[in-house]
């Protein structure tokens, strides 16, 4: 789960971490408020979306004047903010972070994420704070410094140090760089997050370090031991069909083809995916229904993945194992008929009670085609879309 | 033969008392050998009780040690299971086999770190196979887990997969063409976990009655490119490599935890790459695994 920066600010001062002094807005009347109660003569106008590549799309402005402030907010407030990350057709910003101004001296990265191979946390930082990390690791993977941590002992200051010196941080700031890289890991840890970045983390003219930016996400196992956090959850910035379809225990993304699927399984679903783009069209979405699909998980599946207007067809694609193929069948029939469905439907069946749930499929009197095979169900579906 | 456990290897089931355990422990015992081989149940609040005939005792232990098993499958929900694999560490089975999905990531690096300091510390090793994983089946034999039990046969072929459903896809191919399975390995599909592919490939490597393997990844993580790399160097048997997720975006976890691109290395494509490189046949086509591997014995 993500959440908005001002929100992963608001984390990191509990935490103890310094952060410019911010406030959250919903208007522009709110925006000109809130800078006048933060004072001084320079702000910054944030837009809060979920996306990064903010302040390139146009999202952040440096505003001089309260009048600027007001002019700013009332041209991020609204727009559709396009960055590599949202996609083409943009995010609408609905939130805006007004936040006092930064004397930055120099911009540092840091993060805290979970390192597969090594089944520890790794703490990451680099000199080269304020750009795309991506392009660091790539054009200058040297620039980048990690520590493995131990969950049992946490990051130890020689390890915090070995960062903050790496990274170039002056002496006399050194102290508090590796007290903020030691609190962004507890942070992480007791958060339970999957990513934790600050980028950039600044040190100002008076040596002061402060945390710019905050980017979180978390581990959705976890979510039941952090009411705090689900709290930080924005319904906006989250696919509506995808939403939808948590409330039924449906796992759903939202893609851009033509083909929707249905399909017992994560990997099962993502191999049907990539058939049908072998076949040559593109799936309409991933949408896996779990092992104990009910007749009613079905149709609901169905009726989100026929939401999506670009949807020409159905492929359903069901290895029943636990599940048995006759359960789904009928499923699969109470649906159609539920939802009136006037797209082709391919379903390929497989396992317990194959030849049961074929024979229900056939007296549904639907136009069902059946496939043997996941290869033959696609070909099918992409032929009956033509 | 076999990899990790044939007909004689027995079994405590973690969680047996609740309602996924009682089910799938009930389906395994009606499985080839399965009355042998499920000898015990861990509940405290239930020890002294009986289920399905199975004794059940107040921690696995004391279960190990009435039963001599040296296996334990877990059911238990995602909040006490990390400390149900401990448990199970702490008895010094062999293998720990954890079904459960949902297991905070947390729990896991630290269940995984306070593992690996045990064996460093020259204590006996505990494999863990999953989480979030179907388990394992030895056709004819034994099955500990989720999978449908009817689809396998008895023969030389290996899997190993981090995706339940898909390795039945490849087992029924096998089963279909007249190729038996040795064993099949769900590996599970979270980000962190126990065996991996390279572990799994080195077992089947070595066993003198598996013939070829299928290994099956998915987005995310190093893990097949590691396990890839060793094969290429190491492995003397012929493999079929497939990774799901080819039209997988970039940043959005697909179903599994750990199925999710991070970077550039992990994609469906970069995998692929990396196999075919280190010898593997790989196939963008999942419905041409077992063809392709029969093709090559």
């Amino acid at each position: 789960m993500k959440i908005h920066e001002y929100q992963g600010k608001e984390i990191l001062r509990k935490f103890g971490v310094t952060t410019p002094r911010g406030v959250p807005c919903f208007s522009v009347d709110e925006a000109v408020k809130a800078a006048e109660t933060l004072g001084g003569k320079v702000w910054v106008v944030k837009a809060q979306i979920h996306a990064g590549g903010r302040g390139k799309g146009g999202g952040v402005k440096v505003a001089k004047s309260l009048d600027e402030v007001r002019q700013y907010a009332g041209q991020i407030l609204g727009m559709q903010l396009v960055t590599h990350q949202t996609g083409p057709e943009g995010q609408k910003v609905r939130r805006l972070l007004i936040e006092e101004g930064a004397d930055i001296k120099k911009e540092y990265y840091v993060a805290a994420l979970t390192d597969r191979a090594t089944q520890k946390v790794a703490m990451m930082a680099s000199s080269e704070g304020g750009m795309d990390i991506e392009e660091v690791a790539h054009s200058t993977p040297e620039k980048i410094l990690k520590v493995f941590v131990d969950p049992a002992t946490g990051l130890t200051d020689e390890q915090a140090l070995y960062l903050s010196n790496g990274i170039g941080v002056p002496e006399g700031s050194t102290a508090q760089a590796v007290d903020t890289l030691k609190k962004l890991y507890t942070t992480y840890m007791e958060t339970d997050a999957s990513l934790a970045e600050i980028n950039p983390l600044i040190l100002e003219g008076n040596g002061t370090i402060k945390a710019l930016d905050a980017k979180f996400n978390f581990d959705s196992n976890a979510l039941y031991r952090h009411p705090e956090i689900v709290e930080f959850r924005d319904l906006d910035e989250e696919d509506a069909d995808e939403i939808e379809a948590s409330k039924f225990d449906l796992a759903y993304i939202s893609l851009d083809g033509n083909i929707g699927c249905l399909v017992n399984g994560a990997g099962l679903a993502m191999a049907t995916m990539d058939t049908i783009k072998l076949f040559g069209a593109e799936p309409a979405n991933f949408l896996d229904v779990g092992g104990g699909a009910t007749t009613e998980k079905v149709t609901e599946a169905f009726k989100i993945m026929l939401k999506n207007p670009k949807v020409k067809g159905i492929l359903v694609n069901i290895f029943g194992g636990i599940m048995r193929c006759d359960t789904i069948a009928t499923g699969v029939v109470t649906a159609a008929k539920e939802v009136h469905l006037s797209v082709p439907l391919v379903v390929r069946m497989k396992g317990t009670n194959e030849e049961i749930g074929k024979q229900i499929l056939r007296d549904s009197g639907l136009p069902i085609i059946a496939a043997d095979t996941m290869a033959e169900a696609a070909q099918k579906i992409v032929d009956a879309v033509k | 033969m076999s990899i990790l456990i044939n007909k004689d290897t027995k079994v405590i089931t973690q969680g047996i008392t609740g309602k996924t355990g009682q089910f799938h422990t009930e389906k395994c015992q009606e499985y080839a050998n399965g009355k042998e081989c499920f000898v015990a149940g861990v509940n405290p609040k239930k020890a002294g009780e009986k289920i399905f005939d199975i004794p059940i005792y107040a921690s696995v232990k004391e279960a190990a040690a009435e039963t001599g098993a040296t296996v334990s499958v877990i059911y238990v929900p995602p909040a006490g299971a990390a400390a149900a694999i401990w448990e199970a560490v702490e008895a010094d089975l062999d293998l720990a086999i954890c079904i459960t999905e949902g297991i905070p990531v947390r729990d896991m690096l630290e269940v995984r770190n306070k593992m690996k300091k045990k064996v460093a510390a020259g204590g006996k090793e505990t494999l863990l196979l999953g989480p979030n994983c179907p388990g394992l089946i030895t056709p004819e034999e034994i099955k500990i887990g989720i999978m449908p039990g009817h689809i396998h046969r008895k023969g030389r072929i290996g899997v190993v997969s981090r995706s339940g459903t898909l390795t039945y896809e490849a087992v029924a191919q096998l089963t279909e063409i007249g190729l038996g399975q040795s064993s099949a390995v769900g590996i599970g599909g979270d980000p962190i976990n126990g065996l991996k592919h390279i572990d799994v490939m080195r077992m089947f490597n070595e066993d003198p009655d598996t013939d070829a393997v299928i290994m099956i990844g998915e987005i995310g993580g190093p893990d097949e490119a590691e396990a890839a790399q060793w094969c290429k160097a190491n492995m003397k048997k012929p493999i079929v490599g497939f990774i799901a997720g080819v039209t997988a975006p970039a940043g959005k976890r697909m179903g599994h935890a750990g199925a999710l691109i991070s970077g550039g290395a992990d994609t469906a494509d970069a995998k692929l790459a990396i196999m075919e490189e280190c010898g593997f046949t790989v196939t963008r086509n999942p419905s041409e695994m077992a063809k392709l591997l029969k093709a090559m014995l």
